[in-house]
């Protein structure tokens, strides 16, 4: 090499292995939902208690229109029917 | 250069989730921390996007989603082997909208000590173009209470600033439900069996947080992600102390346990109710602290409730609900007394 420089052309972080941030790295898992929650919104008192004990960031409370379920991901698992506290969110089979 | 362009969050249109956590350089102030829920789902959004591959129900997600809520700017990830490790970062993607690494098994808190002390020399030269970066790790039981012990007590002892959070599932469930220094006693498990020779796991849960109180550090807690506020100022305090803080989260985890996929919230609010996982934080100058629902047992003892409350849900320690093995499940409820009673001669908050 001597006094040569090495040259990169590109930046060096382009070559390496970067992982990018992506909703649904593992595919569409609402996919794997046997039971589907169901909303009564009329009944929901807007406590936001779903939204915070969601284990997938999939539901949304909006305070005027009621709670939102994003069931391309949502995998069915039932704990948000379990936390609400005024019977809200019903589980229905698939 | 090539620019790439991130997906959008799916929930909230025209606004990604993942923006909250891009920080220009020169990104000064701090995040607030929200306890009011309609102010945090206005103004908060986590650092785990949907769709990873954690199994339907589990707990983990939840401590992490709640700790992001409570991080206070530009933070990485350290993540130890274990399930939120293999469930979130499948090549080449990524669920973590945050800055994340993974070294091995045994390490992440030996990374979390070089990545603080780079921090620390990149602010010393001037190159750092944040105020404060902070590190924080996700451990699972087996990183922590078997494998990683020696490094985070290296890390301890040395000093550095960061928060580990053990997200404790009590026993190896990513690999297939072995036992760890973490299962409790007469659990079942797939290398402690319950038959006719023992009933289940014959070791006494190892004391971690208590261990980590032993070093002297300056933050010590233990939460549930059902006692959300608590993990969520628990977390806050972690981060803001000047040195190693160690939070002990309990995860339900429903393959593992044997239990529905509904029930990881209620079986961890039942864990705090029978006192089997007691709520308290450990600072030098304070020592013992009882915080939220366990300090409401300490003031009126009539809340305490027995430890089949906690047993029935779960299908790990059905053996124990026969009555042939009641004297196993008196030994189980007199270990759990004293280990309260030690708990409250031992806080400094509690009525005497």
């Amino acid at each position: 090499m001597g006094k040569d420089k090495l040259v990169i052309e590109k930046p060096l972080y382009d070559r390496l292995p970067i992982a990018k941030p992506m909703v649904g790295v593992a595919g569409k898992t609402g996919l794997w939902r046997v039971e589907k929650p169901v909303v009564n919104n009329s009944k929901c008192t807007r406590c936001f208690l779903c939204e915070i004990y969601c284990p997938v960031n999939v539901i949304r409370v909006e305070p005027e229109t009621g709670v939102e379920i994003d069931y391309d991901y949502c995998k069915g698992c039932g704990i948000c029917a379990d936390v609400c506290p005024v019977n809200a969110i019903e589980m229905k089979p698939e | 250069m090539v620019v790439r362009t991130l997906p959008q969050y799916p929930i909230k249109k025209g606004e990604p989730a993942y923006k909250i956590w891009i920080f220009e350089p020169g990104w000064k102030g701090e995040l607030p921390l929200i306890t009011n829920p309609r102010q945090l789902a206005e103004q908060k959004r986590p650092a785990l996007l949907p769709g990873h591959r954690l199994c339907a129900g589990c707990a983990a997600p939840i401590i992490v989603k709640l700790a992001s809520l409570a991080f206070r700017g530009p933070t990485i990830v350290v993540s130890a082997t274990g399930c939120i490790e293999v469930a979130t970062t499948i090549f080449p993607y990524t669920s973590w909208a945050i800055p994340w690494i993974h070294n091995a098994f045994e390490n992440s808190a030996a990374t979390a000590s070089g990545i603080e002390s780079a921090i620390k020399a990149l602010k010393k030269t001037g190159r750092l173009p944040y105020d404060h970066v902070d590190v924080v790790v996700f451990a699972g039981d087996g990183g922590t209470y078997d494998i990683g012990i020696q490094a985070l007590s290296g890390a301890a002892e040395r000093g550095h600033d960061f928060l580990y959070i053990l997200y404790d599932n009590e026993a190896y469930m990513n690999t297939g439900i072995q036992r760890s220094g973490g299962t409790p006693k007469f659990a079942w498990t797939t290398t402690s069996p319950v038959g006719s020779v023992i009933p289940g796991k014959m070791e006494h849960k190892k004391p971690i947080a208590d261990i980590m109180v032993a070093h002297r550090i300056p933050y010590v807690a233990t939460t549930t992600p059902a006692h959300w506020i608590d993990l969520m100022k628990k977390v806050r305090k972690g981060i803001e102390v000047n040195g190693p803080a160690f939070i002990h989260a309990l995860s339900p985890c429903d393959r593992g346990w044997r239990h529905a996929e509904n029930l990881a919230i209620e079986i961890s609010r039942r864990a705090v109710d029978t006192c089997y996982f007691p709520l308290w934080e450990w600072t030098p100058e304070k020592g013992y602290m009882l915080t939220d629902r366990s300090l409401s047992i300490a003031r009126n003892p009539k809340l305490k409730q027995p430890i089949e409350k906690f047993l029935e849900l779960q299908g790990r320690f059905r053996h124990l609900l026969k009555p042939e093995n009641r004297h196993l499940l008196k030994e189980l409820q007199e270990y759990v007394d004293a280990m309260w009673e030690d708990l409250l001669n031992r806080a400094t908050n509690a009525p005497k």
